[in-house]
């Protein structure tokens, strides 16, 4: 599974990939974390809204940061 | 060692009519807390036995008073907005601003700018959004200008400290200086100073749903922003309150009507420049402002610093300049210090 966390390095971004480490490791994935910090790159994903979230290349949320649930939630419906 | 993968839980959904049932609960409960937030900090000042006129103990109550109404009344219009407007997104705003004629674009640009949840780490993902989208580029700064500028913090916070006929001034001022901004952004050519690989994004437009959101989505919503929006803003209110509580607790008045009353031209441009490295939002301008205007600073000048410290930052600069050249980025910020200037000297003139 390859996870992408779309955000310039602010606040939220570092929120995000704390939360998404933890969800990961809760859930026992293997999983690539990558982090797309250009903004030419994070607008080409299409968000308008940092961070973004993206799962196997599909932007699963942008906007605002989701909870350790939540992204278990996005992660458990992405693997199955 | 790994625990399986869990089941995505599925609750069951709450029927609406106990969802509005608790909603109406969660009203009458804010609306008591609200109610004795004045008593409870009076009760403490004598319960402590302190003396209520010393200006340690006035400074001390006026914060915690201030401070707490501040943060009761965030959340609670956060929240309220928050069920309103959980559909409005950046996304969206653009569908709504394509193809527009210019003037009817840079009303809408303004004014939904304003009703956007909007963070300011978001504005360059959204100028290349909106950009490479085919908006035009005055349109684009409107909605840049007007995001901050005006929005349901501004409103709360300056309706709480300086009553609704200013607040409707200042929105109004608002809404203006970002649509006569775009405007005249839009008579010059200015492609050529925009950072190239703007126009070079793919944009790949995001699926929108058309789902019509239940009460329970909305709510929801309504619960993440208050905890994402008052989560960003709780500690710029503590700061703003305090510096107004030294304000009014410590400057004399004679000072600021020397130096800042209504006849003094150079008043607003030194107030514009103050704000400009005090970066922060209008959580914690407001308080500060309304603290200047207690202590008799004009109330043009106070707009001017309020306006300049929200609008225009340096940390802001930095930012907008990964994509505007730099000649653009000074005629940007230069169109919006006169016109926080101009806002300035007309209050002050008018009032």
């Amino acid at each position: 599974m390859d996870i992408a966390l779309l955000g310039p390095g602010c606040h939220n971004c570092v929120t995000l990939e704390q939360r998404t480490r933890e969800a990961v490791a809760d859930l026992g994935l293997a999983a690539d974390i990558t982090k797309v910090t250009d903004y030419a790159d994070i607008a080409a994903y299409g968000i308008m809204a940092t961070p973004g979230l993206v799962i196997d290349g599909e932007v699963v949320m942008s906007g605002r940061v989701p909870t350790v649930g939540e992204i278990k939630e996005l992660l458990a419906t992405h693997s199955s | 060692m790994p625990t399986p993968l869990p089941t995505p839980t599925l609750r069951q959904p709450t029927p609406t009519g106990v969802t509005a049932a608790r909603l109406v609960l969660l009203g009458v409960t804010w609306a008591i807390v609200f109610a004795f937030n004045e008593w409870v900090w009076d009760a403490a000042v004598s319960g402590m036995s302190l003396d209520p006129h010393s200006r340690a103990t006035e400074a001390a109550h006026y914060f915690l008073y201030d401070s707490a109404k501040l943060l009761l009344l965030l959340v609670g219009m956060i929240f309220a907005i928050g069920l309103l407007r959980s559909t409005i997104n950046p996304e969206r705003v653009r569908a709504a601003l394509e193809g527009r004629p210019l003037l009817l674009a840079l009303v809408l640009a303004a004014i939904l700018g304003a009703v956007t949840p909007f963070c300011s780490c978001s504005s360059i993902p959204l100028f290349i959004g909106f950009v490479a989208a085919g908006i035009p580029l005055g349109v684009t700064l409107t909605f840049l200008i007007a995001s901050p500028l005006v929005n349901e913090v501004a409103v709360v916070v300056l309706g709480d400290t300086f009553g609704w006929g200013v607040t409707g001034a200042y929105v109004a001022a608002g809404l203006i200086l970002a649509i006569l901004a775009g405007l005249l952004l839009s008579r010059f050519d200015l492609r050529d100073q925009v950072e190239a690989f703007v126009f070079a994004t793919p944009i790949s437009k995001l699926h929108l749903d058309g789902a019509k959101p239940t009460l329970a989505d909305r709510v929801k919503a309504a619960r993440i922003e208050v905890r994402d929006i008052v989560g960003r803003v709780w500690v710029w209110v503590l700061i703003g309150v305090g510096i107004g509580a030294v304000i009014h607790g410590w400057v004399p008045e004679a000072f600021f009507v020397e130096h800042a009353g209504a006849d003094n031209p150079a008043a607003v441009p030194i107030a514009t420049i103050v704000g400009i490295p005090l970066y922060s939002n209008a959580a914690a301008a407001i308080p500060i402002g309304e603290a200047l205007y207690a202590k008799g600073v004009a109330l043009g000048t106070v707009f001017s610093f309020m306006m300049a410290t929200v609008a225009l930052s340096l940390p802001e600069a930095v930012m907008l300049r990964r994509v505007l050249k730099p000649r653009l980025l000074v005629i940007f910020f230069g169109i919006v210090g006169v016109g926080i200037m101009t806002i300035g000297y007309i209050f002050n003139w008018v009032s």
